[in-house]
């Protein structure tokens, strides 16, 4: 079987979006992290860095090495060729979080509005089963798939300036991590004292696109004692698989 | 240990270089110069590498002085008034300040942000292999913020030697060039809008992104796309019609559909329009967007061979406006 080639759209002179589909989808997310593998193990000259995206990777590349046209026509064979590296282990990350009260302001909301309890939004959102698709915006941002669809949400009419680091919340059919304190039109449902980008830490970004994620509920004490230790540089998540 | 130190300052300056790269797959953009051949320039007078770090001066004033020693200094980008010790200095070269003196710029006049480069560049710590400043990610030297009076730079003291002169190509005061997409299909006949319309940037930009004011740009399927990444220049349209071009702190991804990208050859350009004054976009082919960057590297690795003793510059002064140094700067531009 063959797969449908990549649309190739220029994003000036010194990128090209390598896009696979306009929806998120997982089928398109796994081709995306797939050519970013095949371009790590087999690098093309020029290129600078790669950003992959919910549905296309975005590629930076040097013009002074390699044309627009010259670097399409090979992304677009890599993107086609069959992917070797499909059974490399996945790592597999446990996430804990404080969900509700002062750490999740809009979950009573949030609760309401899907016409339900906030125990059981909490242990539905628990429940799920997530990847990191994509890491963005801003640093450590981590945008998960696998929302139960019963959870989706319109985004907020008005966004919220200030919502804190840590922020675990709910936009339309995404849910996700917010790293830095910002702002943000998502549904605030809990906080994580895991920090995914962290300055003086080894590693300094803690996820990568692709990671299994699943969360652990924590009371408001052990976050507490959790976030003193992620404020020292532990890395307060549990690796489960790696 | 000698030591530049902020006295006063504007909001909107900060040290900055080329740059961060390797880790907007982890959503920390790039940051660096938001005019780049300024920033070269800057360096270049005073003996750099052309991307070293120096000082972006936003628009505002700023004075300084120097603890202990002498530093050699050079102003590029945006003209601006500016003195030492009260006595007029000249853009594009390079002068001694000395413990005691004091050096004042005033507000820019014809952009937005110049470029004070410092012989030995900036003492720091780099973060991915850069010492520009980024507040929101904590990162850049010697202060992970923009500068503020107090503040103090470790410099290298310079030994006395030959002042230079940098003759730099005019800027032209052409159309903002741009490669259409990646999401121009989004927009139909509003791509037409976009490249007849006049524009201006607002007032409320700054080095995450510059607003435009202009005519109306409307969507053909609304105003969200699954997030993707962005690029320096990316102009991306929200639900309310005027676009926003993205500058060097912006986020590496965005669900705002974009319907063209500033050329890299040109966002410095873009970068020191002022508030106000009006332009148009003119759409060209990657092919020929690429041949700009290429012209425009070569430009950049020239401009140690456009270095001039700086005395004899000020005595041809009028011979190099009268040798059309703006009709150079096209040659230039054109070469190859």
């Amino acid at each position: 079987m063959t797969t449908p080639p990549p649309r190739m759209l220029p994003s000036g002179d010194t990128a090209i979006t390598v896009e696979f589909g306009r929806d998120i989808s997982d089928e398109a997310n796994r081709r995306v992290l797939a050519l970013d593998r095949k371009l790590k193990q087999a690098p093309i000259s020029g290129i600078v860095e790669t950003v992959p995206t919910y549905r296309s990777l975005l590629v930076h590349y040097d013009p002074e090495t390699i044309g627009f046209g010259a670097l399409s026509d090979q992304l677009v064979t890599l993107a086609q060729t069959p992917d070797e590296s499909e059974t490399v282990a996945k790592r597999r990350w446990r996430i804990p979080v404080c969900y509700g009260g002062e750490h999740g302001i809009d979950l009573e909301d949030a609760a309401q509005a899907l016409n339900t309890t906030p125990d059981a939004l909490v242990a539905r959102h628990a429940a799920g089963d997530y990847r990191v698709a994509m890491i963005g915006f801003t640093p450590g941002w981590s945008y998960l798939s696998g929302l139960d669809p019963a959870l989706a949400m319109p985004r907020r009419q008005a966004p919220r300036l200030h919502t804190p680091a840590g922020t675990i919340s709910v936009g339309g059919i995404q849910t996700g991590i917010q790293c830095l304190a910002g702002p943000s039109g998502w549904h605030l449902l809990g906080r994580t004292p895991v920090r995914t980008y962290q300055l003086h830490r080894e590693p300094i970004f803690l996820l990568e696109p692709g990671d299994a994620i699943s969360f652990a509920q924590i009371d408001a004490k052990e976050f507490a004692e959790r976030d003193d230790a992620a404020s020292h540089g532990e890395v307060v998540a549990e690796l489960l698989s790696a | 240990m000698t030591k530049l130190v902020i006295d006063s300052v504007g909001p909107a300056t900060s040290v900055q270089d080329a740059g961060r790269h390797g880790a907007q797959r982890y959503g920390l953009p790039p940051s660096g110069a938001m005019d780049r051949l300024s920033l070269a320039a800057a360096n270049v007078l005073v003996g750099n590498s052309a991307f070293a770090a120096a000082i972006e001066l936003g628009p505002l004033g700023a004075k300084l002085s120097l603890r202990d020693g002498a530093v050699r200094l050079a102003l590029t980008g945006a003209e601006r008034p500016a003195a030492l010790d009260g006595k007029p200095l000249a853009f594009n070269e390079s002068f001694m300040l000395t413990e005691g003196q004091i050096l004042t710029v005033g507000v820019a006049r014809g952009g937005v942000f110049s470029y004070l480069g410092i012989e030995g560049g900036v003492g720091g710590e780099p973060m991915f292999g850069s010492l520009a400043v980024n507040a929101r990610a904590g990162l850049g030297s010697p202060y992970p913020r923009p500068l503020q009076a107090g503040d103090t730079i470790e410099v290298k003291s310079a030994a006395p030697a030959l002042e230079r002169r940098l003759d730099l190509p005019e800027q032209q005061d052409a159309p903002i060039r741009v490669v259409l997409g990646p999401q121009n299909d989004e927009f139909g006949d509003a791509v037409e809008t976009f490249l007849a319309g006049e524009w201006t940037i607002s007032a409320t930009s700054d080095r995450m992104g510059y607003r435009l004011d202009g005519p109306q740009i409307s969507h053909l399927h609304g105003h969200n796309i699954v997030s993707d990444g962005t690029v320096d220049g990316s102009i991306q349209v929200p639900g309310s019609g005027q676009p926003i071009v993205l500058m060097p702190d912006r986020g590496t991804s965005g669900g705002y559909p974009k319907i063209a990208t500033v050329i890299s050859a040109d966002l410095g350009r873009l970068a020191q329009r002022q508030p106000g004054r009006p332009f148009r976009f003119q759409a060209l082919s990657v092919d020929e967007a690429q041949e700009a960057y290429r012209a425009m590297a070569r430009l950049t690795r020239s401009l140690p061979d456009r270095l001039r003793d700086a005395q004899h510059a000020t005595i041809d002064l009028d011979a190099l406006l009268s040798a059309n140094v703006a009709g150079a700067a096209i040659d230039a531009l054109a070469a190859e």
